[in-house]
């Protein structure tokens, strides 16, 4: 497919990343929902391009993910103690510490509270939309996330790019860059949680940089490998026809390693929304994660699992935005 | 125009730890301005060695090359090139794809729209101006490629393998097209092929190269291209006087390709 060998380069998260945006464009067979469309093919075990996500199927794990919650949180019993006793948490637990049997039977009450039931969370939901979690709506805490998240990246491209950049270009840069990027690449972002935090504080400085340093690698490979996948031909066909050298760059380069670019845009973005996460469960006053590790000793695991859902639900939106974005942009990906 | 001059040219690569392969040796030969000149000859012979030194894309380690007189010595719009596979800009339209060289230049846009619209007519893609390269065949993004090159109005048009891509059939439409503009724009063309056939139906001159080192071997003054231009096509190549040439151009290459065989 449009995938050539220095992509590889990437790793195998670029792997997957590129064989999902070609894999997916086979919704065109004509098929039902459960149906995978008549091709005429008789060989369609092993045969990958003939395999493709049926969308019914998609809807029933959907609907089965959320009976099997329904039902685990609401079947067997596991009901709101808290609630029915009608206690306050605190009156709960104080009155708990001077009773023996309740205390012995607190990690079974925990047990009970281990899983909000879809009712609870969407309560949960409701609640922090409106008058939030600790006065911070639930809306303010993903704005937090998601414009670090933007700002981490936008820098990331920034810095990266013309480097990955340079490196496609130049052999001076290559080899200057190469011991850096080479070097700094390996270390897992989570590793300089500590040393941002001693460094930067708490909040933005150190959650932002953090996700600086968790996008630049991975832009400046996808620029290097998208320089570096330039047919020559194009490059000569450019010189022949009196491009210069800045003509090239912008009107050839630039352009042809555009599906590369991409590539690396999709991954860094999955990479620091992960990071992002983790950084604020540790260092932050808002976010989503702060948010879920601030509801973890109130045992609010209704605001915990609300949180989860919704950084799964933004992390899918953000890719399937930057996938039409692709669409758009790229439309010969694939073609070529 | 201008005459195209190649003197004693060399070209001698370096390899670590082997000897050195010897690409081009001694190679002289004049281009007038205007004439069609096909290489061919078994692989490592060094045409496209010897076109890519034409283009400035590479510097030969001896000898001269000179367009009217001037020194090559890198690409410049005054050479176009045409890649066997169309090397064309996937981001950019039809449209956008020939007139790249003008717009590189800052060209009257004007012009160059007039001047596109022509060209998309001459090489038989009327109408097609607005669709994206990748919707194309082969054939007709080497008819791009083609146009793309005229938009520049070079002196010499270079052609790696052009049609080494395509069907049968569309090489022969193909063939066609490429004597009718070299006819209508009296360009000097430079086109190396791997075909017999192709190469002596095109070639108004041709040089049959040998490994080795890579040199000329010999030198044919051609009537087919002249003649193609009125006659048709099979009829010619069908020809007795043709066959008769192929014939002899192919145990010419036979040769070359056993002696090859028996040296390694």
């Amino acid at each position: 497919m449009a995938t050539s060998g220095p992509n590889l380069g990437l790793g195998s998260a670029v792997a997957t990343a590129l064989e999902t945006a070609d894999n997916d464009r086979g919704f065109s067979l004509g098929g039902g929902l459960f149906n995978r469309g008549d091709d005429r093919k008789t060989v369609t075990f092993g045969d990958s391009a003939a395999v493709k996500s049926l969308p019914g199927w998609s809807v029933v794990s959907l609907i089965g993910m959320i009976a099997l919650w329904f039902v685990s949180t609401r079947a067997w019993g596991l009901d709101d103690v808290w609630r029915t006793t009608g206690d306050s948490q605190q009156t709960f637990l104080a009155n708990c510490d001077k009773d023996p049997a309740c205390a012995g039977s607190y990690s079974q009450w925990l047990g009970y509270r281990k899983f909000p039931s879809p009712g609870d969370t969407w309560r949960g939901f409701r609640e922090l939309s409106s008058e939030g979690f600790q006065n911070i709506t639930l809306w303010q805490h993903t704005w937090s996330s998601l414009s670090r998240v933007l700002r981490g990246m936008f820098f990331g491209v920034l810095f990266g790019v013309p480097v990955g950049l340079a490196m496609g270009l130049s052999s001076a840069a290559r080899g200057f860059f190469d011991t850096i990027v080479e070097l700094l690449r390996p270390i897992p972002p989570f590793a300089l949680i500590p040393l941002f935090i001693l460094m930067f504080g708490i909040g933005d400085p150190p959650a932002v940089r953090l996700l600086i340093f968790a996008s630049i690698w991975i832009m400046i490979i996808a620029a290097r490998s998208g320089v570096r996948a330039a047919n020559l031909s194009k490059v000569r066909a450019a010189y022949s026809l009196g491009a210069t050298k800045w003509q090239v760059l912008t009107r050839v380069l630039i352009p042809n390693a555009l599906p590369e670019l991409f590539t690396g845009l999709r991954v860094a973005l999955g990479v620091s929304w992960g990071t992002l996460v983790a950084a604020e469960l540790v260092g932050a006053r808002d976010g989503l994660g702060q948010m879920i590790f601030a509801a973890r000793p109130f045992f609010r695991l209704d605001v915990v699992v609300v949180g989860i859902i919704v950084i799964s639900v933004l992390g899918v939106l953000m890719d399937v935005f930057l996938r039409f974005l692709e669409s758009i942009l790229i439309p010969w990906r694939g073609k070529g | 125009m201008k005459d195209l001059s190649v003197k004693n040219l060399e070209m001698v690569y370096k390899v670590p730890k082997s000897t050195d392969v010897h690409a081009l040796s001694d190679v002289s030969f004049d281009v007038p301005a205007g004439r069609l000149l096909t290489l061919l000859g078994p692989s490592g012979c060094g045409k496209t060695t010897l076109l890519n030194i034409l283009a400035g894309f590479l510097a030969p380690t001896g000898g001269s090359v000179t367009l009217g007189g001037e020194p090559i010595t890198g690409p410049s719009e005054d050479r176009g090139m045409v890649f066997q596979q169309g090397a064309l800009f996937e981001w950019l339209s039809v449209e956008k794809n020939i007139s790249f060289g003008p717009r590189m230049k800052k060209a009257d846009k004007a012009a160059t729209e007039a001047n596109v619209e022509e060209l998309l007519y001459t090489v038989g893609l009327g109408g097609f101006g607005d669709k994206q390269v990748y919707e194309l065949s082969g054939g007709m993004q080497q008819r791009v490629a083609l146009a793309r090159c005229l938009a520049n109005d070079p002196d010499v048009i270079l052609m790696d393998e052009p049609l080494g891509a395509l069907d049968a059939l569309t090489r022969e439409k193909m063939q066609g097209l490429i004597l009718k503009l070299w006819k209508e724009t009296g360009k000097t063309v430079i086109l190396v092929t791997h075909s017999v056939e192709e190469a002596l139906y095109l070639g108004d001159m041709l040089f049959v190269m040998a490994p080795r080192p890579g040199r000329i071997e010999k030198v044919y003054e051609l009537p087919f291209a002249a003649q193609g231009l009125e006659s048709d096509a099979r009829e010619l190549k069908a020809s007795a006087e043709f066959i008769e040439k192929r014939e002899e151009v192919l145990s010419l290459i036979w040769e070359m390709e056993e002696e090859i065989m028996g040296r390694n």
